[in-house]
């Protein structure tokens, strides 16, 4: 690759890459994301691979793998271009028909299309498919057209234009203004206007600047960032270097968790990619600007998501974060001015660059501007990344898109925003997504985690869950965090375990005052949310545990009790069988019963009795119906029909 | 452990203290834990105070003291597994190796670690071993997996 | 350094830039209560009791006086119903720990906190750091340090190095609030298997 000396030169390189590619071309794209790697998309690439060389069509059919597409629960995917049409959910037994078939004779396999499961027909297009149909896919479509470690493939859509544009003739202040007026807010927890972020740090009178990608997400449930680090590399890359031209900084780092081993080696190969096109280096496109890129590893701490915590990280010493009064745009790294955004914040801003900022607001609500990538994971049919225009409702993103719940269950709450969060339920499901929406309701947008909850889902336990992972995380400089969280995962624990008293409540919202106002840094003091924004919309739940022992979603273990129902049973033995306790009597012709001393409640019985007998029942807050005498217990066929 | 390639990455990095986790990681990766005298070495070299590196040593958990065994475990704690039953996988596969989150067993085969979400949240609940990964497990397939590991 | 004036309980001060609103406060001869903050050290901002009310352009939030810059015309507020709440919570917490320090049992009766609120934790240190920022700081020896981190977080002492200093220093040990500091360097003085200078 040679370097790059002028805009003209890019834009020539463009053509050149363009014309050696013929869009008619078969070319097969396949999901190769971390999780459909899961799924076996890598031993399906081989496969293909293969089967194209025995069949003789290694030249004259393309193989591309690429990131994400999004729809997880139906990877691995395969789009074959030029006519779009999309398999899912691809084993590596089928590739050869897939070219036999398609690929040869042209022809679909209904068995490996989506069908629409309200009308039964099937669907052949991926644009078609509901998951996708009611997405505004800008910033993370792409993934699906290009291989993220060839960076031919990005600037064969276009990629590295808004660089071009900037080096065509505007000034850092002209970037600034653009993205200030987008009025782009932070996609990574805060909502800050990047904008106002960027102006603080261009206007600081140190000379030495930084700018910094967070790609430490450290949200459980949330994957977003890493799908748009690993699939489309170059765009976060792209807006990284236009920030720094705006705020005049000529270092910048990508943190990303050592966790994403693909991540990581991903935006390596992308640095190195841009390096050799002189994209990245001396003298940018000959406009006299400079910017290297170093990527730094986290080590496993949450806390290091929290931004000045990174810095300090970056640094090289232990994570803990520093007070906010003085602001880290204006003292960050090595007391400098840093300008740190969430990977999908730089992502959006190419887009703004090449669209402008009238296009950007043209989306979303009035405070929440664009769109934002959710992952939709947990109780729902359609596990995936999702990107919706801002003000979406949630109950179009969860029943348009995500299929709603499966298995029959009732919807529950929605838990947005990572640990920092809270849980929205069924009659807030008309809410507009948006920043300002969400925090109205007592959770937040952060990172875009939107795990779906069902009735099986118990609300004290989803509280106690998330305190339990801020006590594990914290720093522990804090006494608040520290030593609140500590007290608030006993008292919570004791709740789920049938061990909560009078005052508990009381005493869990006291701390949570202590927490949210004196804790050093975000992670401590909105540490509270989960269990406040539970105990607003769920108190009922709280009352049932403490003063009846009861779990109505029936999760709880220690609060609640297996039982047989013994005109159900129809002895066949399965349960007795798998007990890991020994815990059930029974025998062939004997309806079983469980001994409820030996039962450790690992649920094995209740996953295992076989679904027309719906024999092993789950109580809680009652007494347990006394075993039928021993000799009442021989089974007989009719009877139990 | 080896300090020609302690050295080595140590050198690769320009013996910046700022380097220090970075250099820590992979130590980590190649040697599979920190022994005391690696710790010593590294903050010798990049002029840190002892204390220092072992802070950050015990602070962040990709770091171990202990060496780690054959097969390492990873069980996804993250929400959406969780809310799928990750729990009670956890308490199956501590019954059938015997250990703990954090612990590795006497003959040294497995180590287990409960992580964050692996970005599979499709797949939950999930366990990745040696790298794999696995998913929807359930109580009741757990041992199948892990007799995969010998 | 410019002159700054601000605002504490209605006293009007004058204080410099880059002063702290604690150290303005104590500069005043007003008492804000501190446990983590030592003259000598850079401000740690640990403990949180040091928390006082400020008032900027109409604006009013709760913030932590030994890191927290002083402003023209800043309102200070050392005492309030929510800040005394707080407060005596964060006691309680701490007294959990080390339900017989002298410091926390005064600041205890001040403001009504009560020992055993919640369960005794089995380690008497409260993670003021006074020790290892001394160490780091002053002394620039780091013989004692912190490890692992949230409640596990533990300090602990290099056996190599505090056999060496420590015996001719213990200038930290008076820093301590709990005494938990000497207990930790005996324990880790006979658990050292380095030969130790004989006591003269």
């Amino acid at each position: 690759m040679s370097q790059i000396n002028s805009p003209a030169e890019l834009e020539e390189l463009r053509k050149g890459i363009l014309s050696e590619r013929d869009p008619q071309k078969p070319c097969i794209t396949l999901c190769s994301g971390s999780a459909c790697n899961a799924s076996g998309s890598e031993e399906v690439g081989l496969n293909l691979e293969e089967e194209l060389k025995k069949q003789g069509l290694s030249d004259e059919v393309d193989i591309r793998k690429t990131g994400c597409h999004g729809f997880c629960e139906r990877g691995p995917i395969i789009i074959n271009h030029p006519d779009e049409s999309t398999y899912l959910q691809i084993e590596p037994k089928d590739v050869e028909e897939i070219i036999s078939k398609t690929i040869k004779e042209k022809q679909l396999i209904d068995r490996l299309l989506y069908i629409n499961p309200d009308s039964n027909e099937k669907i052949t297009n991926e644009s078609e498919i509901p998951f996708y149909k009611y997405q505004e896919r800008l910033v993370f479509g792409s993934n699906g057209s290009i291989d993220p470690k060839r960076i031919d493939d990005y600037l064969a859509i276009g990629g590295y234009s808004a660089l071009v544009k900037i080096f065509s003739g505007m000034t850092p202040e002209d970037v600034l203004d653009e993205v200030k007026r987008s009025k782009l807010r932070g996609r990574g927890g805060g909502g800050f206007p990047a904008g106002r972020k960027w102006e603080g740090s261009r206007n600081a009178p140190e000379k030495t600047k930084y700018v910094i990608v967070n790609a430490d997400e450290g949200d459980p449930g949330a994957y977003m960032d890493r799908a748009l680090l690993e699939g489309n590399p170059h765009s976060v890359l792209e807006g990284l270097i236009i920030g720094a031209y705006a705020i005049g900084a000529h270092e910048g780092y990508v943190y990303v968790r050592q966790e994403y081993p693909l991540a990581v080696e991903n935006i390596n190969i992308a640095i190195k990619q841009a390096e050799d096109q002189g994209l990245i280096g001396k003298n940018i496109m000959g406009s006299g600007f400079d910017f290297k890129v170093i990527v730094h590893q986290g080590a496993g701490a949450f806390v290091c998501g929290e931004s000045t915590a990174l810095m300090t990280a970056l640094e090289g010493r232990v994570g803990e974060p520093r007070p906010k009064y003085v602001r880290s745009n204006i003292k960050g790294l090595w007391n400098k001015p840093s300008v740190l955004n969430n990977v999908e914040t730089w992502a959006n801003v190419p887009l703004i660059i090449n669209n402008g900022a009238d296009w950007f607001t043209q989306m979303g609500t009035e405070g929440s501007k664009g769109t934002k990538i959710f992952s939709l994971v947990g109780k729902i049919t359609n596990t995936g990344l999702v990107e919706v225009p801002m003000g979406m409702t949630l109950r179009d993103i969860i029943y348009k898109i995500g299929g709603g719940i499966p298995g029959g269950k009732k919807f529950k709450a929605v838990q947005t925003g990572g640990p920092s969060g809270g849980c929205i339920p069924e009659d807030q499901l008309d809410l507009e997504v948006g920043f300002d929406e969400l925090a109205r309701a007592g959770s937040m947008m952060g990172s875009g985690g939107m795990i779906i909850m069902d009735e099986d889902n118990c609300m004290v336990d989803v509280a106690r869950y998330f305190i339990e992972f801020l006590c594990d995380e914290s720093c522990g400089k804090c006494v608040p965090c520290r030593e609140g969280t500590k007290q608030m995962l006993k008292i919570l624990t004791d709740i789920t375990e049938g061990k909560g008293k009078k005052g508990d409540i009381g005493l869990l919202e006291e701390l949570s005052e202590v927490l949210s106002e004196a804790s050093l840094c975000a992670l401590g003091q909105t540490a509270p949310n989960p269990f406040l924004s539970t105990l607003r919309y769920f108190r009922e739940e709280y009352e049932a545990h403490i003063n009846e022992k009861k779990c109505s979603a029936l999760s709880c273990k220690e609060l609640i009790s297996y039982y047989i129902e013994p005109d159900k049973c129809n002895a066949c033995t399965i349960c007795f069988k798998k007990c890991p306790s020994d815990a059930i009597i029974g025998g062939k012709k004997k309806i079983h019963v469980i001994d409820q001393d030996k039962c450790t409640k690992c649920d094995t019985c209740f996953e295992v009795c076989p679904s027309k007998f719906d024999a092993v029942s789950k109580i809680s807050g009652a007494p347990v119906p006394i075993s039928i005498p021993e000799d009442e217990r021989d089974f007989i066929k009719n009877s139990n029909q | 452990m080896d300090k020609e390639r302690i050295d080595q990455i140590i050198d690769k990095h320009h013996g910046k203290s700022s380097s220090l986790i970075q250099v820590l990681l992979e130590v980590q990766r190649d040697n599979r834990w920190l022994p005391k005298e690696a710790l010593m070495m590294i903050s010798d070299r990049l002029q840190v105070p002892l204390s220092r590196t072992l802070h950050i040593a015990s602070f962040y958990k990709a770091f171990s003291f202990m060496p780690k065994g054959r097969h390492e475990v990873h069980i996804c704690m993250g929400t959406a597994c969780h809310v799928r039953g990750a729990d009670r996988v956890l308490e199956t596969v501590q019954d059938e190796t015997g250990i703990k989150p954090g612990e590795t067993d006497l003959d040294l085969k497995f180590s287990l670690e409960t992580v964050n979400c692996l970005g599979c949240c499709a797949l939950g609940p999930v366990l990745e071993i040696n790298g794999k990964t696995h998913g929807k497990v359930s109580p009741g397939n757990t041992a199948d997996v892990l007799e995969n590991y010998g | 350094m410019r002159d700054i004036l601000l605002q504490i309980d209605g006293t009007e001060l004058e204080s410099k830039e880059g002063m702290s609103v604690l150290q303005a406060a104590n500069s005043a001869g007003i008492d804000i209560p501190k446990l983590c903050h030592y003259d000598k050290l850079v401000p740690y901002g640990g403990c949180r009791l040091c928390i006082v009310d400020v008032e900027s352009k109409g604006i009013s939030k709760l913030v932590v006086s030994c890191v927290y810059p002083v402003e023209e015309n800043l309102i200070v507020r050392t005492r309030s119903e929510k800040i005394d709440r707080i407060r005596k919570t964060i006691l309680e917490l701490l007294l959990a720990h080390a339900p017989n320090s002298p410091e926390l049992q005064e600041m205890a009766q001040e403001y009504g906190a009560d020992k055993d609120r919640f369960d005794k934790d089995s380690s008497f240190c409260i993670h003021c750091g006074l020790c290892v920022r001394y160490c780091d700081e002053v002394k620039k020896l780091n013989a004692v340090g912190f490890i692992d981190r949230g409640s596990k977080k533990e300090i602990s002492f290099i056996p190599e190095i505090a056999a060496k200093e420590c015996r001719n220093c213990m200038e930290c040990f008076p820093l301590c609030p709990t005494s938990y500091l000497q207990a930790a360097f005996v324990l880790s003085e006979s658990l050292s298997s380095t030969n130790l200078p004989s006591k003269s």
